[in-house]
């Protein structure tokens, strides 16, 4: 009886959620107080329920209650107990429960830390988070109830798709999932600035915090599932443009386009279309990617619930969310046409070219990521579109844009000189060009040389700002705003990403060979010599592994342990690589595929690596990711209460410290 | 416990792929070995979902890894060898899709799609600067606007 109640939990979360997103759109049309305040209530109501329907599947999942098909099909009572938990998530079911919880969660945290939020405004965008949530769960309960039983219920479970009985998978995408369905806050936003007919430098205020959460939690998804994919997958690749992998990328794109044209909102008064419409597409990238991941109209490496049908019904429920929401804007946005006078030497001229390479190089991965599907659909013809096309079409933008955002935030709002600057730009051009020059001597790559450069460009610029923000003074620097560091740690996280990129594409080695105990590989002058090759039992898998030895110049430098696992209830494999990352260059080791179970005496395949600097991709995107948890500190996100009664604009000075 | 672990390891390694190296890689001269790469990693195993013949443990990718290194060694050039590919598996095997017909707006759409939106910067920036001056008072209007001020005053 007891999952039944999960179930009926979900029907009146569904009917909650119905309400939610009727009754506050009727009040706030009718000006009818009372309907406004229900949002509020229905919110929380629809939160509540929620959790505890996923209370109820988690505890299915922890006892395994088999009679629970879900369970039944994704747990196994062996299974370690932190795996019961994330098995919840790890299948179409239960991850689609996660997504409308987090949904929910986000419209009830809408009014209890948007209390100053205008009282129609915040009704309007808590009915949209409302009517999200509704077509999501009626999605959830009529084609995929995570809480239907099985008769007779089996004695054992199935058992969890062995590749996600990881950590690094288990917290993976709860991060990601709080990222995509972060950036419904901002959707139901911009479409409540449509109804109200207002979108201002005030309503940007608003938005940012929103969106900085998403952005963080996205950018922190992103980075688990690469390093996941690192260390699972065996073959060292960090980032491989995987559909999978560009569907989380488009948002987060988009995301980060959204958050400086919101900063132009803010502080000019201008990009108010714009503004909007980031907002919804980034919102309808993310339920892409979570439509993608489930179609399997993609083939990819990282899909794990993959079915058709029911990915049809996500994509008509993003079809229609989008679809209204630009009708709306089609209908709406005239009300709030506002041009500003635009100077090419200003701050905001930086922020354009940020969005316009943003936008591009967003709808450069969708192309590329879809293309072969469009070709397919109209010609019949199947190609590919691999690496070596992003490296090409995409890298120029990402290194327009890093050119860009190193001086961008030196120049002012509004109206500027570059001959200013020209004494300051020549030190850091001959700075720049010295560090190039001295790369190449170094690295040998002319490539590489240049990359660093830019690289450099960025720290210097970022340095620069932050000197001059606070005019040289070590009082007057602590009292920076939190968003200053947000905006330097982000770009200088940028700059320690492109960097850690640099040494990666240019000096990584691998080398790969059949190997028996005591053979050797030879890589970069390290020497990895395979020692004996053991099998065995643990937990709930079978393995066969090795310590491969890592020596250099006769001195010991690491053990990799690297295993194959055979996880007899699925019939599967998966392969753990062994590598020792550091700061400078990661060894990294795998055994092969299939070696598990096979004659032995032959040696087995493997793999060897060596990779500058591949840390440092990592330690860049946790950077950014850390610099938007520090912006959402800065005071300034923090309305004040006068600022409820939602006048024009007015009030934020245009020559007033920006906040980053 | 031992004797069923054997028995499942025995039954499913017939089910498993086997990898079909019969070479390390080693094998070949390091500058073939080093071209090889570099050729390899703009073909897809074909049998696989989105890796490249570098990448991959399967069978079909270890032959075509094989093949890559002896049409090398024979003295073909890298041009020589993709094409050869191409004409066996077709565009799908590179990943690096060719410019032609139907990959027009693929590798011009990025291009296109950058100049149009800096043309509409630039255009609406224009636009803008060209609009500021009608929206200044004329003089006539300066002059009501000073006499209703001295009026509300």
């Amino acid at each position: 009886m007891f999952p039944e109640t999960g179930q009926m939990a979900l029907a009146l979360a569904l009917a909650v959620s119905l309400a939610q997103g009727i009754i506050p759109l009727l009040g706030s049309h009718r000006r009818q107080t009372r309907l406004m305040m229900f949002a509020d209530r229905a919110a929380i109501a629809q939160a509540l329920l929620l959790i505890y329907a996923f209370g109820v599947l988690t505890y299915v999942f922890i006892t395994s209650d088999f009679s629970v098909k879900l369970a039944a099909s994704h747990s196994h009572s062996a299974k370690p107990l932190v795996y019961k938990i994330s098995g919840v998530w790890a299948n179409h079911e239960g991850s689609i429960l996660l997504w409308v919880l987090i949904l929910a969660l986000f419209g009830a945290a809408i009014p209890i830390f948007g209390k100053s939020l205008p009282l129609s405004l915040r009704s309007r965008a808590i009915a949209v988070q409302g009517l999200i949530g509704a077509g999501f769960l009626a999605f959830l309960i009529f084609t995929s109830n995570p809480f239907e039983r099985l008769f007779p219920s089996p004695v054992e479970g199935q058992g969890l798709n062995p590749i996600l009985q990881d950590p690094g998978l288990a917290i993976h995408p709860p991060l990601l999932y709080i990222g995509y369905v972060g950036f419904s806050v901002a959707f139901s936003f911009a479409v409540a600035a449509l109804l109200e007919g207002r979108v201002d430098a005030v309503w940007a205020r608003w938005l940012r915090p929103w969106v900085l959460v998403a952005w963080s939690f996205l950018t922190l998804g992103i980075t688990i599932g690469s390093v996941w994919a690192y260390y699972e997958l065996g073959w060292g690749g960090w980032w491989m443009w995987d559909p999978v992998e560009n569907v989380s990328f488009l948002p987060w794109l988009c995301g980060t386009a959204l958050l400086h044209s919101i900063l132009t909102l803010q502080q000019r008064h201008s990009f108010a279309h714009w503004t909007v419409l980031l907002a919804i597409a980034t919102f309808s990238l993310s339920m892409v990617g979570t439509f993608v991941v489930r179609s399997g109209v993609l083939v990819s490496v990282h899909a794990f619930a993959v079915d058709p049908s029911r990915g049809v019904v996500i994509l008509a429920l993003l079809l229609f969310f989008t679809g209204a929401a630009l009708a709306l804007y089609a209908f709406r946005s005239g009300t709030f046409m506002r041009r500003t006078k635009l100077n090419l030497v200003s701050r905001e001229s930086g922020l354009v070219i940020n969005n316009l390479m943003l936008v591009a190089s967003t709808a450069t991965v969708f192309l590329g990521t879809f293309y072969p599907l469009f070709v397919e659909a109209t010609t019949g013809e199947k190609i590919t579109v691999g690496a070596p096309y992003f490296d090409i079409v995409f890298t120029p933008m990402m290194i327009v844009l890093i050119g860009i955002m190193a001086f961008a935030p030196l120049i002012k709002w509004r109206e500027d000189s570059l001959s200013r600057y020209k004494a300051l730009f020549l030190k850091a051009a001959a700075a720049v060009s010295l560090i190039t020059v001295l790369t190449y001597l170094f690295g040998r790559s002319v490539l590489g040389a240049i990359a660093i450069g830019f690289a450099a460009w960025l720290i210097i610029g970022t340095v620069v700002v932050l000197y001059k923000r606070s005019g040289g003074s070590w009082a007057k620097l602590r009292r920076q705003p939190a968003g200053t560091w947000g905006f330097a740690l982000s770009h200088l996280g940028v700059a320690v990403f492109t960097i850690g990129v640099t040494f990666m594409s240019v000096g990584a080695q691998e080398e790969i060979g059949r190997l028996k105990a005591g053979d050797t590989l030879d890589v970069a002058g390290y020497t990895f010599t395979m020692g004996a090759l053991e099998q065995g039992t643990r937990d709930n898998f079978v393995y066969m592994g090795a310590d491969v030895a890592v020596t250099r110049g006769g001195r010991d430098i690491a053990q990799l342990r690297t295993e194959q696992r055979l996880y007899p209830v699925r019939g599967m494999i998966t392969s753990e690589a062994g590598f020792r990352p550091s700061f400078g260059a990661t060894l990294f080791a795998a055994i092969g595929d299939g070696a598990t179970g096979q004659d032995m005496s032959n040696g087995v395949i493997m793999r060897a690596y060596y990779q500058p600097g591949v840390v440092w991709i990592w330690i860049g995107a946790l950077m950014m990711a850390f610099a938007g948890f520090i912006s959402m500190a800065d005071r300034r996100l923090r309305v004040p209460s006068s600022a409820a009664s939602h006048q024009r604009s007015t009030s934020i000075a245009p020559d007033a410290v920006p906040a980053e | 416990m031992k004797a069923v672990i054997c028995t499942l390891l025995v039954g499913l390694c017939l089910s498993f792929h086997s990898v079909g190296f019969a070479q390390s890689a080693t094998d070949y001269p390091p500058e073939i070995e080093e071209r090889a790469r570099e050729v390899g990693q703009q073909l897809r195993c074909v049998v696989c979902q989105n890796q490249s013949i570098e990448e991959s443990d399967a069978e079909l990718a270890a032959d075509m890894r094989r093949l890559v290194r002896e049409r090398l060694s024979d003295g073909a050039s890298e041009a020589d060898i993709i094409a050869q590919m191409r004409d066996r598996y077709g565009d799908y095997v590179l990943l690096k899709p060719p410019v032609q017909t139907n990959t027009m707006i693929l590798w011009l759409g990025p291009l296109a799609l950058v100049l149009v939106l800096i043309g509409w910067w630039v255009a609406s920036s224009r636009r803008r600067n060209d609009l500021s001056p009608t929206s200044e008072l004329t003089e006539n209007e300066i002059e009501r606007l000073k006499k209703l001020r001295d009026e509300s005053r």
